[in-house]
């Protein structure tokens, strides 16, 4: 969930009241915002790198607000305090308008080349006239982009945001891309030229950027805009050019997204131009910007759609469990910033999706937000009438009722990781990996999450081990699952109940082992006996001393193995004593 | 049980006496080693309230050998000074005597005695006073007859320093009579014997009294994991309400049943590496229902169902990637598809209880696997407001009925709302879980009716446990590294109280 930062006078001042932070926290709570933390900057800077840091920093009073991950139209100060006066009904939601520059003049213009096309091929743009920018609205602004960057943009991935001085580039714009040896620009907030390539590793130990390098790091082309004259405006999605670099002075800015993700490129540059219009000198009013496609397609930008659904009152009202009336949902919807009316025909409701809020795509969106308008909390709890008969899954009504008993039989329930390390299964156990018909993950941070398990008995080793200090005899089990490769499922793979226990005492106690599996098969109603009971049958298992293990046959069917475990395997889980270990699959017993 | 003679001897001494008597004096009445009279002490406090006996220590000086040898004879000095005649004493003659040395310098520095080393014939010694005083004997003496406390400390400890005195801890009790006090002695039984029952003489027997301040012995058992017993209890919790348990055992799943079919879209951040195991070996499923697939395939990707859909390219290869599953919804989405999949809808009530994998960062409260909890409801026209009347009626069950709900957000539900109980320790507002809606472009692509509705709510097993049971470093509970003996002293687990 991002977290929004904004100053506490800042926000206040901006809502036109004071608020205790009791309160505020709770109409954050009411709509559907966490007031996460109330700090300061220089708290901030004591924290994390100590009070010496700190000497000097701000004590301005910050609140870290939560955010829903949806609503890109609140990650700023701007976009909150709108969401909030409108839902207080102190403010009506502003009509956003794109417009055609003043006087007749020509658009701005950005033309995509077709090289763009296996690097980022989309680019949408926008022109802010005649901004007044503060020393806040500025930082917003700044923090707005990172905001979208780090959230709908997926750090830069599917959208990268380039915002410049209009004054000081001239169009039309060239989105094309280029091997990195052919790029050379000042880079923002550098104080010389450097090809692209050098770039890349000057950014290399860049804390900030560095984490982005990757997205175009092997591609053969590198995207990059230019003006007319040639001066760089940016190189999507790394870095911008020093020479447009916006300031608290500048007046006219251009914005450029560029992206994998069209949409996505889209809403971004709506969010962008719609939380900052309010600066215009004409405010949420934005100017278009042309972008022609390599096919020739001319499209202007930002589109500022607005859509309108049609819905019932009837549809929230039984979707919600409220009984309220269609100018009453109409009124709760306009409080979202969903301009709502009652159309005339029945219960019908109109309500337009402004182009903030992209999160809306369904009916069932503007029903929450008809719920939330007329507050959760006020919703009557009512018990569903939904009449059903339950019936537990028989493998674990069957887990239950062997877990009382094996523990009544003297034996402890451990409960461990169903994810370990390949030696846990495999060296440590004296077996080969190739062999176990393990799982393996991809992407594991540490070796613990190497593999899924394939047998309980490293668990239970290694519980053993952590808790040497204990009294002997030490007796453990575990009913729990391992998952091994198997061709005839769709993912490939399945889960395999298993049971294993293990005694550790200074003598091996097989007969302790032994009696255990006599008790659990008398348990299952299983009788001794070579055909339709049980038996066992001296087995050769390199987890298991020689001589000493036996193979476990449940009606002709083998089940599993006991035994007394290799001394090997005893070391290799930094074990001390003897022990013996009993380990069969359940599921024959369903 | 020592001899029945002393300890009635020692019984005849104290009902002579008012109070008490220490159990030194004792010894010395009855010209007997003190220890016997210790294990009489014993003896005689096993047979109940006969004697009440207090132990109590004190400290005493006592001679040591040389000490006592110096008391009878003299001191080195003092016995150096006496050997010599008037006419004085050949040095050489003097050391020779046992106390000759030590006495020697000790009259020296006392000027007793002075030492003429021109003497013809050799160094001589010749007395320089006439008479002496022993001090250093009158001490000892002081001490032998039992009156140490006529002496300064200093005193005390210049002689121990010399090593004529030590200073000894005895330890003795201050015995008196019990509210049973008798003279003569009856044997208490310790317990009750098949004999006694058979012959009946357990009637005329005394038996000793049992120390109900002890703890008893423990019994020898197993036991049950707390975070299992936790389990066993929301599984009874959801089959009191009528809940049908998942199966859930299938801990590999594709990204397609796991985020695709829940309408999760595929540059989510939660499909991200960082968030989620991927699988190596099987990497792909193979085999999906393919209407279906076409149907999800075309709700992300264009939308339909009164969707606007998310407008971006659908890649099945996304979709085949498989994964430890995050949330055991992927499950229940199975179960739904197979329940819009039967000829004629019938509600339903749905549980699970089992582990889900993240691949996140590890802290005090977070492992990158844990047990989710889950209940899903499917029927025509469910509410919102049913879904915070069956959450109430749940958490009623494990003792929370003040609760509230904060909108939130989930990529495949809406509404979407975090629940919240008021914790009356804290007192504040914590979350507990989270539930909502699930959403017509996840429903409706499966085949389930239009009007059907299904609610759901999920939160993990290891935060109620780690609450119950007051664990604050989750892998004291989960894993190897559990402590067992929390296991073994975890008492049973009653939600509601």
């Amino acid at each position: 969930m991002p977290t929004v930062s904004v100053k506490r006078d800042l926000l206040f001042e901006a809502l036109g009241q004071k608020y205790t932070d009791e309160e505020f926290d709770e109409l954050c709570f009411e709509f559907g915002l966490e007031l996460d933390e109330i700090t300061s900057e220089k708290e901030i800077l004591i924290r994390e790198q100590g009070d010496e840091k700190a000497e000097g920093a701000s004590d301005v009073v910050l609140y870290k607000i939560d955010v829903p991950a949806n609503r890109y139209d609140l990650l700023c100060l701007e976009g909150l305090v709108r969401g909030l006066q409108v839902f207080k009904e102190k403010l009506e939601a502003p009509r956003y308008k794109r417009v055609s520059p003043a006087d007749g003049g020509e658009p701005q213009r950005l033309v995509i080349t077709e090289e763009t096309a296996s690097v980022r091929p989309h680019a949408v743009a926008a022109v802010l006239r005649n901004i007044t920018f503060t020393q806040e609205r500025y930082e917003s602004f700044i923090e707005l982009q990172e905001k979208l960057h780090q959230n709908i943009c997926r750090k830069r991935t599917l959208v990268a945001i380039g915002t410049h001085d209009l004054d000081t580039i001239s169009g039309p714009f060239t989105y094309t891309a280029k091997p990195p040896g052919e790029i050379r620009f000042k880079p923002l907030n550098q104080s010389k030229e450097y090809t692209a390539t050098e770039l890349m590793s000057l950014y290399k130990t860049d804390s900030h950027l560095r984490h982005y390098l990757h997205i175009i790091e092997n591609e053969p082309l590198y995207p990059i805009i230019y003006d007319s004259n040639g001066i760089v405006l940016s190189m999507p999605p790394i870095i911008n050019g020093d020479h447009s670099k916006i300031s608290l002075n500048t007046k006219n800015i251009f914005i450029e997204c560029t992206a994998t993700d069209l949409t996505k490129a889209k809403t971004t540059l709506d969010m962008v131009v719609t939380m900052f219009s309010e600066y215009c000198e004409e405010p949420f009013t934005v100017e278009g910007a042309e972008v022609v496609y390599p096919d020739g397609r001319l499209c202007v930008y930002p589109e500022l759609a607005y859509r309108t659904e049609t819905l019932s009152g009837d549809f929230i009202n039984k979707r919600v469990g409220i009984n309220e009336s269609a100018e009453s949902i109409a009124q709760l919807l306009t409080r979202m910033c969903l301009r709502s009316e009652v159309s005339g025909e029945g219960d019908l409701i109109q309500v337009e999706i402004p182009p903030t809020r992209a999160d809306v795509i369904h009916a069932c969106d503007i029903m929450e937000d008809a719920a939330i308008a007329y507050g959760f909390n006020n919703i009557v709890r009512s018990t569903p009438r939904t009449y059903t008969i339950a019936n537990q899954l028989p493998l674990n009504k069957l887990t239950e009722l062997l877990r009382q008993d094996l523990a009544a039989a003297g034996f402890t329930e451990a409960l461990t990781f169903a994810l370990c390390s390949e030696e846990d299964i495999a060296d440590k156990l004296r077996k080969n990996i190739a062999e176990t018909r393990a799982v393996h993950i991809s992407n594991p941070k540490t070796t613990e999450f190497q593999v899924a398990r394939t047998c309980l008995l490293p668990g239970l080793l290694k519980t053993l081990a952590a808790n040497r200090k204990m009294p002997l005899p030490l007796k453990l089990f575990e009913i729990s699952d391992v998952v091994l490769k198997d061709e005839t499922k769709d993912v490939g793979a399945r889960n395999n109940r298993r049971l294993c226990a293990v005694y550790y005492n200074k003598s091996p106690g097989f007969e302790v082992i032994h009696g255990l599996l006599d008790r659990v098969m008398q348990l299952l109603d299983v009788k001794p006996g070579r055909n339709q009971g049980y038996h066992i049958q001296a087995a050769e298992d390199s987890t298991f001393f020689p001589g000493r293990c036996a193979e476990i046959f449940s009606c002709g069917k083998s089940i599993g193995h006991l035994g007394v475990l290799h001394p090997d395997v005893i070391s290799r889980f930094e074990l001390t004593m003897p022990c013996s270990a009993i380990d069969i699959d359940i599921e024959p017993f369903l | 049980m020592a001899d029945t003679g002393l300890l009635e001897a020692l019984l005849r001494l104290l009902e002579k006496v008012d109070g008490g008597i220490d159990s030194q004096d004792v010894a010395a009445d009855l010209g007997v080693d003190h220890q016997l009279i210790v294990g009489a002490v014993k003896s005689l406090q096993a047979l109940g309230e006969v004697i009440s006996a207090e132990q109590k220590s004190s400290k005493r000086w006592e001679l040591t050998g040389e000490g006592r040898e110096i008391a009878e004879q003299g001191s080195h000095e003092a016995r150096v000074f006496n050997a010599i005649p008037d006419e004085g004493l050949p040095q050489n003659e003097l050391m020779k005597m046992p106390s000759g040395k030590v006495g020697f310098s000790k009259a020296m520095s006392n000027k007793w005695i002075r030492l003429d080393k021109a003497h013809e014939g050799g160094p001589r010694v010749f007395k320089t006073v006439e008479t002496i005083e022993d001090t250093v004997r009158d001490k000892l003496q002081l001490v032998q007859k039992g009156l140490s406390a006529k002496l300064e400390d200093k005193e005390k400890n210049e002689l121990k320093k010399r090593k004529l005195l030590s200073e000894v801890t005895v330890k003795s009790y201050w015995i008196t009579k019990g509210s049973s006090f008798s003279t003569t002695i009856t044997k208490q039984e310790t317990e009750l014997t098949p004999e006694m029952i058979a012959s009946g003489s357990w009637k005329e027997k005394k038996f000793k009294p049992y120390n109900f301040e002890a703890m008893g012995v423990a019994p020898d058992c197993g036991h049950l994991h707390p975070l299992m017993k936790v389990r066993t209890q929301f599984r009874q919790i959801f089959l009191e309400m009528g809940f049908t348990e998942m199966p859930t055992n299938n801990f590999i799943e594709s990204s397609f049943w796991n985020f695709d079919s829940l309408f999760q879209p595929q540059q989510h951040p939660a499909r991200d590496q960082h968030d989620t195991f991927f699988i190596s070996d099987p990497a792909l499923a193979h085999e999906f229902p393919q209407d279906y697939l076409e149907r999800v395939k075309q709700v992300h990707s264009e939308g339909g169902y009164g969707s606007q859909g998310y407008k971006y390219d659908w890649k099945i290869e996304e979709a085949q990637k498989n994964l430890l599953r995050t949330h055991t919804t992927a499950v229940s989405a199975r179960m739904l598809y197979k329940l819009a999949q039967q000829e004629k809808f019938t509600p339903v009530k749905y549980f699970s209880i089992d582990r889900v994998f993240r691949n996140e960062t590890l802290d005090a409260t977070h492992l990158a696997e844990f047990h989710q909890i889950e209940g899903v409801v499917a029927d025509y026209g469910l509410t919102l407001g049913n879904l915070m009347g069956i959450l109430h009626q749940f958490f009623t069950k494990l003792g929370i009925t003040k609760l509230r709900f904060k909108p939130a957000y989930n990529p495949y539900t809406e509404p979407s709302m975090e629940v919240f109980s008021y914790h009356e320790g804290l007192k504040k507002w914590v979350e507990v879980g989270n539930s909502g809606v699930f959403r017509p472009e996840m429903l409706l692509p499966m085949g389930l009716p239009e009007g059907v509705s299904v609610i759901a709510w999920g939160l993990s097993l290891e935060r109620p446990t780690m609450i119950k049971y007051g664990i604050n470093n989750i892998r004291e509970l989960v894993g190897h590294k559990v402590n067992l003996q929390m296991v073994y002293d975890s008492p049973i687990c009653r939600l509601d109280s």
